[in-house]
């Protein structure tokens, strides 16, 4: 399982949507789908049509920027940033 | 009693403004839609329902909607997205419009989409493909930004299938079917600048119709003030009389086919009001002459600029006017103009003003 860390400015916009939690997927894509399936919409909120990770939507795995395909370990920690963009 | 209920989209959420018929003493309540920047928020008469269009620097576009006045909020993008494999993409929404049961959405890049279930889910319903030019609109070369918009549409109040359209820099689009197929409406504009298709290349800010006379329109544009007598087929300018051509805002008034307001901007890279004196100009003769209308505005170092959508004007036998600026404030007035008040102070960037008359 990985262990998944999002911004908080996604959890206003849906119910019951923690700060952290653990996923199982084998894939950054994979991890978004599944948070997708619980909160619809929530895909939206952090990748473009295409997909595409949105342009001030960084990921990191285990520490280095990922991208969609980025697989995930057992251990993983995956952590999704809002990235500096304006004041 | 009724209330009224001004919807101001700022750059760091929507605020409501509230009070009652007599629009003296106000409430702000906000920021909603989780401080988003909001470019429009609307209210749709029939249903009571708020939209606000939004765009977040990180989790993309979407319409906010209350059901409640403002009381909860729900976001939805679903639909809002044109095919990733053509590569254009909805940077924002830019304007709202609630009208014959659906709400209609403008977006950037340019495009109409449609939501006839209370903006729980959208569908596109045109991208103007086919008018003159329309494949340079996203060419990055041509259009600094890498695209340009469609800001506003303008339902006919009693035809379903028929609203005008305004693209950014190009100027209006008819549609009588529903957006299958599309007219331009700009002859008798003014551009100051070349063009390459006849039809096209006009720079309209702010359309607006008289809401007792459908045919008559108006419009502030980069270049002058133009009104139409026959539903956009021809406009003529109305400039003269007023401290400049540029500006972005308009309003009509509720009762009276002949009466608008306008905000005159400096035209340079200010776009703020002349002098620094603040003013809202009407006229009451469809533009043949305008009058200054400042009482209880600022008359020196005001350097207050407001945007297409910021002026509203409401429904009252005595109309209140409304605009909202680029520096947070929100001033009112309760007598058609004649004199006015400041409503709000220190709120973020106002992008947009509208009110409505409930209960």
């Amino acid at each position: 399982m990985a262990d998944l860390h999002l911004p908080g400015t996604l959890l206003p916009l849906f119910a019951g949507l923690p700060r952290r939690l653990e996923v199982d997927a084998d894939t950054v894509v994979e991890a978004i789908d599944g948070l997708d399936a619980r909160w619809p919409g929530l895909r939206d909120r952090l990748c473009e049509p295409g997909p595409a990770l949105r342009r001030h939507i960084h990921v990191y795995v285990d520490g280095e920027r990922a991208a969609l395909d980025t697989t995930l370990g057992e251990r993983s920690r995956v952590d999704v940033i809002a990235a500096i963009s304006g004041g | 009693m009724p209330r009224t209920v001004l919807l101001v989209g700022t750059r760091k959420g929507c605020f409501l403004l509230e009070s009652d018929a007599d629009r003296r003493a106000w409430k702000l309540r906000g920021p909603y839609c989780e401080a988003w920047p909001v470019y429009h928020a609307v209210h749709d008469r029939a249903s009571g329902a708020i939209y606000a269009a939004a765009a977040s620097e990180w989790h993309g576009a979407g319409v906010w909607r209350s059901t409640d006045l403002g009381e909860t909020w729900e976001l939805s993008s679903e639909g809002l997205a044109y095919d990733a494999e053509g590569g254009t993409k909805v940077s924002k929404i830019s304007g709202l419009t609630a009208a014959h049961g659906r709400v209609l959405a403008g977006a950037e890049s340019a495009g109409v989409f449609e939501s006839r279930d209370g903006g729980a889910t959208w569908s596109l319903l045109s991208t103007l493909e086919g008018q003159p030019g329309r494949s340079d609109w996203n060419d990055p070369a041509l259009q600094p930004p890498g695209h340009l918009g469609l800001p506003a549409m303008l339902p006919h109040p009693d035809d379903p299938a028929r609203f005008w359209a305004v693209v950014q820099g190009i100027g209006i689009f008819e549609t009588t079917d529903d957006g299958a197929s599309w007219t331009p409406r700009n002859r008798g504009l003014r551009a100051d600048w070349p063009r390459e298709h006849e039809e096209i290349g006009f720079c309209v800010h702010k359309l607006v119709m008289s809401p007792v006379d459908h045919e008559r329109l108006f419009q502030q544009n980069h270049v002058g003030v133009h009104r139409s007598d026959d539903a956009g087929l021809s406009w003529t300018e109305v400039t003269e009389g007023l401290p400049s051509e540029f500006g972005f805002a308009a309003g009509a008034h509720p009762h009276d086919r002949d009466t608008y307001y306008v905000i005159p901007l400096d035209g340079a890279h200010g776009r703020t009001m002349p002098e620094g004196h603040a003013a809202v100009w009407r006229t009451r003769d469809a533009g043949a002459t305008w009058q200054r209308l400042d009482r209880g505005l600022p008359q020196h170092d005001a350097h207050l600029g407001v945007l297409r959508e910021g002026l509203a004007v409401d429904t009252y036998d005595v109309p209140g006017v409304y605009f909202g600026t680029s520096t947070g404030q929100v001033f009112a007035s309760a007598d058609e103009g004649e004199s006015w008040s400041e409503i709000a102070s220190y709120l973020p960037a106002v992008a947009s003003v509208e009110v409505a008359v409930v209960g």
